[in-house]
């Protein structure tokens, strides 16, 4: 193709007819993978995973929000059924606009979801005419109502039309509930009551209220805040149009443990976060958004990365399918396997002539991978039951020792052996001193709790649990007997204590005295406590040891935690600020190098002014600012410090410099004043 | 007071009717109808009917042009968000479907005119026609010109039709600046204790006597008259308070005369309504439940105001304090809050005249989002990185209404907020991240 010409011109280049090799997403997946097949499966497995967690959260949506949702559907049941009732008082009443206030808490993105199974719900089982209005498109009485109308005329058109066809006598017993209401509510679902204009509301309301004789309206009001801010925006002679009935939904911590419960604390998935993921993820929620769908994002978001940049992820799947997996591993990817420090620990604690076998035999190692793969699996089983019961345990403790939440003994756990920590042994020692009663309904729940596994292990350490609380039963028939004469015993030290003032005597008096109380002969309950607590101190150290401690435990965690946070929370002006500072950081480039933080004079120009304006002060002359950038630049080209052009402004740097202040202005460091002529006031603060 | 309405031109039987549908209000019905004349003398252009809410407006013309069967279009202002359905409805009304879709997609004044005209012409008014306009203030809103062309309708298309204005403003806050055709004013004044139970006596419960009915209407209106004279209002809750009156005589315990015992019975019943269900805390269905709850469990529902808190993320706590500190210290305090050695400021000299009086009586000032984050970062207890979803709780606390933000939309290099919570609520906010806010307010020093 030629362009050339007689006269200036643009040109036009058609992609050429064979067009560039389009990706497939499993493409994608090739971070260190021998054959495309490798990397097929990888993606596979992804999927399949991500799938499954997502119908997981889904149905556990739908049954977090089955409660609030039928008592919502029996609101609008109940307001269309009194409706036509003609007695006395309902005839004498002002007629108000049913009215659910329906509050959801502040984490707005996850309201989404649960409107759309609310207008689904109502829309099989109460009503078809459903409209459901946000803010944002209803800026003006006028939208208001053509949403509204739009939305249930078009429905009214469907129904009427559907009517017809239904006469057929197959699709009448679907919609049984439909045919008991002669008059199907309109249900108007205002998704986000705060952002709303007050004046519209009312206005929307006073219409509204003109036809409530002759259409049954029904409003749903999604609250974010507080029920309170119905009054804020509705005066009295609105509100009293209303009949308003509250509805509070889950809160959205409850929502997140009861998430975290059946989607990480579980062996049901083989992916698993470590301790430093989960912690920015919990994070990110409990400080800044609060909500459980962005949680779960981060979660597929840590999904992809494990899996596309983790060769090894394709072990990170079901029991069955690891195990062919291991065996169909290449020579490469054993070898990485052998780079991994769990495994490189694991050689060490080895025979030398196994070492050596492991280190060069390939078949053996997949051997011994198989069973390091189901050690994992069990160390899984083992975990979770014994981390609940731990946490049953702890968590009604007072002062909360080891955290109120089973998240917060988790991260515990998965951070370092819990039992070395100083909670733990407080948690115990305060668990020395519960009641009898208290004791068994507790260990009662934890032996429930093992019930529900199925590992042998557990299996055993239930019998354990349940001769135990046999035994605390036995107590109870047996030991009718008086308790032994003690207080005698533990008076007299405290009788001795009133003569004496010396703080050293004190002091030696409340240590014997401790002495002799643990001296002391312990009562058969006492004993059988200890023995209880000295189980559960077994279990733990046993089961609950860190996942890093574990053999080829990097095939199923994912632990970078500074990705994650990268992109979830994201900093943009901390990344501007990087890249002006020290500008190798993203460009990559020697040159750039630079030690005591200074930038090279090499830098590109907008570095360079940007530095120069950190010396300044609020105001910056623009002149003093160009010359020092002039002398800067003049430096870089490697011109003579002694000649007579150094440092000197050509048109060229003069561009150059105008260029970077305005790039300068355009990220917000500087904005023009009037203050004062040829000046620049700074907006940001700090710097030299 | 009783005296019949009395108009040529209007059958005996009807006039009668109508004067019993409209209790305590003849005066005004007998001044209408005289202004209205026989149906086909020509009225008085305009006439504009001011009074208070549920002083029976709109009741009384609706009765009199029903009755009457007098030709009337009646137009809430409400509904009419463009003025295209003012003219629709009213032509819709006079003349039927087809003039209707005779006016223009987005009529004028004037294509309203022409259409009435045309229409008109060939169906000349045989008797007055009326056209009501309820909640006649919102007309100031609309075009300047159509308040002004309503009240001569008349002149305008030639033909016999009154406009009829209801309002509860008085004339006065209506009157444009250019000046305009003076309407006639007709005050209806609010109802009497006397008239109100006599008008709520009239819709007794069958089951009862009249006497009984009235009894506890009495009673009704000794309690709630002091603070409501809304007859709309006393019928909802007679209604829904009867049942309990009732309940006594059900049980046997006392006659239907013993007004006495049943006073007794009712008061705090009563009472308690008037902080609960006439305030709406609590809704109607949930007050009738409340009573067949019985005593015992009373207190089981809460009213919509207990329900204030809020759960909040860690860090959109702490921009709410610092936002609540912004909008009330002065920006000249923040050095003596935030910075550790300040030395030490005397409260008297420091401060202009005008800020030594309390900041929380004037309410919140507006602050820039650098002094918002300034404060926050020194407030907050830990390093927090400047990260956007920072940035993005501010935005979604205005959207909560929590803030809101004073300068323009699309001001976006220095934007200005204003904390708009109350002192209690950013107490209990401060409470659960342990931050005694008291301390660090100006006011409180």
């Amino acid at each position: 193709m030629s362009t050339s010409s007689v006269s200036k011109g643009c040109f036009v280049f058609k992609p050429s007819a064979k067009k560039k090799k389009t990706l497939s997403l499993e493409d994608h997946f090739i971070h260190g993978c021998e054959g495309a097949d490798e990397s097929k499966t990888r993606f596979k497995l992804c999927q399949y995973l991500w799938d499954q967690i997502k119908t997981d959260t889904e149905l556990l949506q739908d049954e977090l929000n089955t409660k609030i949702l039928d008592s919502l559907l029996d609101f609008t049941r109940k307001c269309s059924s009194t409706r036509q009732h003609s007695d006395w008082a309902s005839h004498m009443r002002a007629s108000e606009i049913p009215t659910a206030a329906l509050v959801l808490g502040v984490n707005v993105p996850d309201h989404d979801m649960t409107f759309q199974s609310l207008s689904e719900l109502l829309r099989q089982s109460v009503t078809p005419h459903v409209a459901s209005v946000q803010a944002k498109e209803c800026g003006a009485l006028k939208h208001l109502i053509k949403r509204v109308l739009e939305s249930t005329l078009c429905d009214w058109y469907t129904m009427n039309t559907k009517k017809s066809y239904s006469l057929t006598p197959g699709k009448k017993r679907s919609s049984p509930v439909k045919d008991d209401l002669q008059h199907p509510p309109i249900v108007i679902i205002f998704k986000d009551l705060e952002a709303f204009n007050a004046k519209v509301l009312q206005d929307f309301i006073l219409i509204c209220s003109r036809y409530i004789e002759r259409l049954p309206l029904m409003f749903i009001f999604g609250i974010a805040t507080s029920p309170s801010t119905i009054q804020h925006m509705l005066p009295h002679s609105v509100s009293s149009l209303l009949c308003i009935e509250l509805f509070q939904s889950l809160s959205c911590t409850q929502h997140l443990a009861t998430v975290i419960d059946k989607l990480i604390l579980t062996t049901h998935f083989p992916f698993k976060l470590n301790g430093k993921v989960l912690q920015v993820l919990i994070s990110i929620f409990l400080y800044h958004d609060f909500s459980v769908r962005n949680f779960i994002k981060g979660i597929q978001l840590a999904l992809l990365e494990h899996f596309h940049s983790q060769p090894l992820s394709v072990l990170c799947c079901r029991k069955k399918e690891a195990l062919l997996n291991v065996m169909q591993l290449g020579h490469q990817d054993l070898e990485r396997i052998r780079q991994l420090p769990s495994f490189k620990r694991y050689v060490e604690k080895q025979e030398p002539q196994e070492q050596e076998h492991l280190l060069t035999d390939d078949t053996h190692l997949k051997e011994v991978c198989r069973r390091l793969i189901k050690d994992l699996r069990k160390y899984h089983k083992h975990y979770y039951p014994t981390l609940r019961c731990l946490h049953t345990l702890t968590s009604s403790l007072p002062r909360y020792p080891l955290g109120k939440q089973i998240r917060e003994l988790h991260l515990i756990c998965l951070e370092k052996n819990v039992w070395e920590n100083e909670e733990y042994q407080s948690a115990m020692k305060l668990l020395k001193m519960l009641a009898k009663d208290e004791l068994i309904s507790l260990l009662k729940k934890c032996a429930e709790i093992l019930q529900h596994s199925k590992s042998k292990n557990m299996k055993s350490a239930l019998l354990l649990l349940e001769a135990m609380l046999a035994k605390f039963k036995q107590l109870d028939t047996v030991v009718a007997e008086p308790p032994p004469p003690a207080e005698e015993f533990i008076t007299s030290p405290v009788k001795n204590l009133q003569k004496k003032t010396d703080l050293f005597q004190l002091q030696k008096a409340l240590l014997e005295m401790n002495e002799s109380r643990r001296s002391k002969k312990l009562s058969p309950f006492e004993v059988l406590r200890n023995e209880a607590l000295q189980f559960i101190d077994s279990l733990v150290q046993s089961h609950l040891s860190p996942p890093e401690s574990q053999t080829l435990y990097e095939v199923c965690y994912y632990s970078s935690s500074a990705t994650v946070r990268r992109h979830l929370n994201a900093a943009p002006r901390t990344s501007i600020q990087a890249a002006l500072n020290s500008p190798f950081y993203y460009l990559q480039n020697d040159r750039l190098k630079s030690e005591d933080g200074s930038v090279s004079n090499a830098a590109p120009d907008i570095c360079i002014v940007y530095k120069l304006h950190l010396e300044c002060g609020r105001l910056i002359n623009l002149f003093d600012w160009l010359e020092a950038f002039a002398t800067v630049v003049s430096a870089a080209e490697g011109n003579d410090p002694d000649s007579d052009s150094f440092g000197k402004v050509d048109d060229v740097k003069h561009a150059r410099f105008i260029r970077a202040v305005s790039e300068l202005e355009f990220l917000g460091f500087i904005k023009s004043t009037k203050q004062k002529t040829d000046h620049v006031a700074r907006i940001t603060w700090g710097g030299c | 007071m009783s005296a019949l309405l009395q108009q040529p031109g209007y059958e005996e039987e009807r006039l009668q009717t109508v004067s019993k549908k409209l209790p305590c209000r003849e005066v005004q019905a007998g001044m209408l109808l005289s202004l209205m004349g026989q149906p086909h003398q020509y009225s008085y252009p305009s006439i504009f009917i001011y009074g208070h809410q549920s002083s029976g407006k709109s009741h009384v013309l609706n009765v009199l042009l029903k009755e009457l069967e007098l030709p009337h279009a009646t137009v809430s202002c409400v509904e009419c968000v463009s003025v295209a359905l003012l003219f629709e409805q009213v032509v819709l009304s006079f003349f039927g479907c087809d003039a209707a879709s005779l006016l223009p997609r987005s009529p004028s004044l004037s294509d309203f005119v022409r259409i009435y005209r045309q229409q008109s012409s060939q169906s000349p008014a045989k008797q007055t026609r009326y056209i009501v306009m309820e909640k006649a203030e919102l007309l100031r809103d609309s075009d300047a010109n159509l308040l002004p062309a309503l009240l001569r309708l008349q002149e305008l298309v030639e033909d016999n039709v009154t406009v009829i204005l209801l309002s509860e403003i008085v004339w006065d806050r209506f009157r444009p600046n250019t000046g305009c055709f003076e309407p006639l004013l007709l005050h209806f004044p609010d109802y009497s204790k006397g008239e109100l139970q006599h008008i709520l006596a009239q819709d007794r419960n069958p089951s009862y006597s009249d006497e009984f009915y009235s009894a506890y209407i009495n009673i009704l209106l000794g309690v709630f008259y002091s603070v409501c004279r809304d007859l709309r209002e006393l019928r909802h809750l007679a209604a829904l308070n009867f049942s309990k009156f009732c309940e006594p005589l059900a049980e046997g315990k006392v006659k239907e005369t013993d007004t006495h015992k049943l006073w007794r019975n009712i008061e705090p019943h009563l009472k308690k309504a008037m902080q609960t269900v006439y305030l709406r805390e609590v809704s109607s269905l949930q007050w009738e439940q409340m009573q067949q709850m019985e005593e015992k469990e009373n207190g089981a529902v809460r009213g919509l105001s207990a329900h204030t808190h809020v759960e909040l993320p860690y860090y959109s706590k702490f921009l709410l304090i610092a936002a609540y500190l912004a909008s009330f210290n002065p920006a000249r305090t923040d050095k003596r809050f935030f910075v550790k050695h300040h030395g030490k400021i005397k409260k008297t000299n420091f401060l202009k005249k005008n800020e030594k009086t309390s900041n929380h009586l004037l309410g919140p000032k507006p602050f820039p989002l650098d002094r918002l984050l300034a404060i926050f970062y020194s407030v907050v207890d830990s390093r927090v990185a400047p990260t956007a979803s920072i940035f993005s709780q501010i935005s979604s606390l205005v959207t909560l209404q929590l803030l809101t933000q004073v300068s323009h939309g699309d001001q976006i290099d220095a934007p200005k907020y204003k904390c708009a919570v109350s002192m209690d609520f950013i107490c209990a906010i401060s409470r659960t991240v342990n931050f005694e806010i008291i301390k660090y307010l100006y006011d409180f020093l």
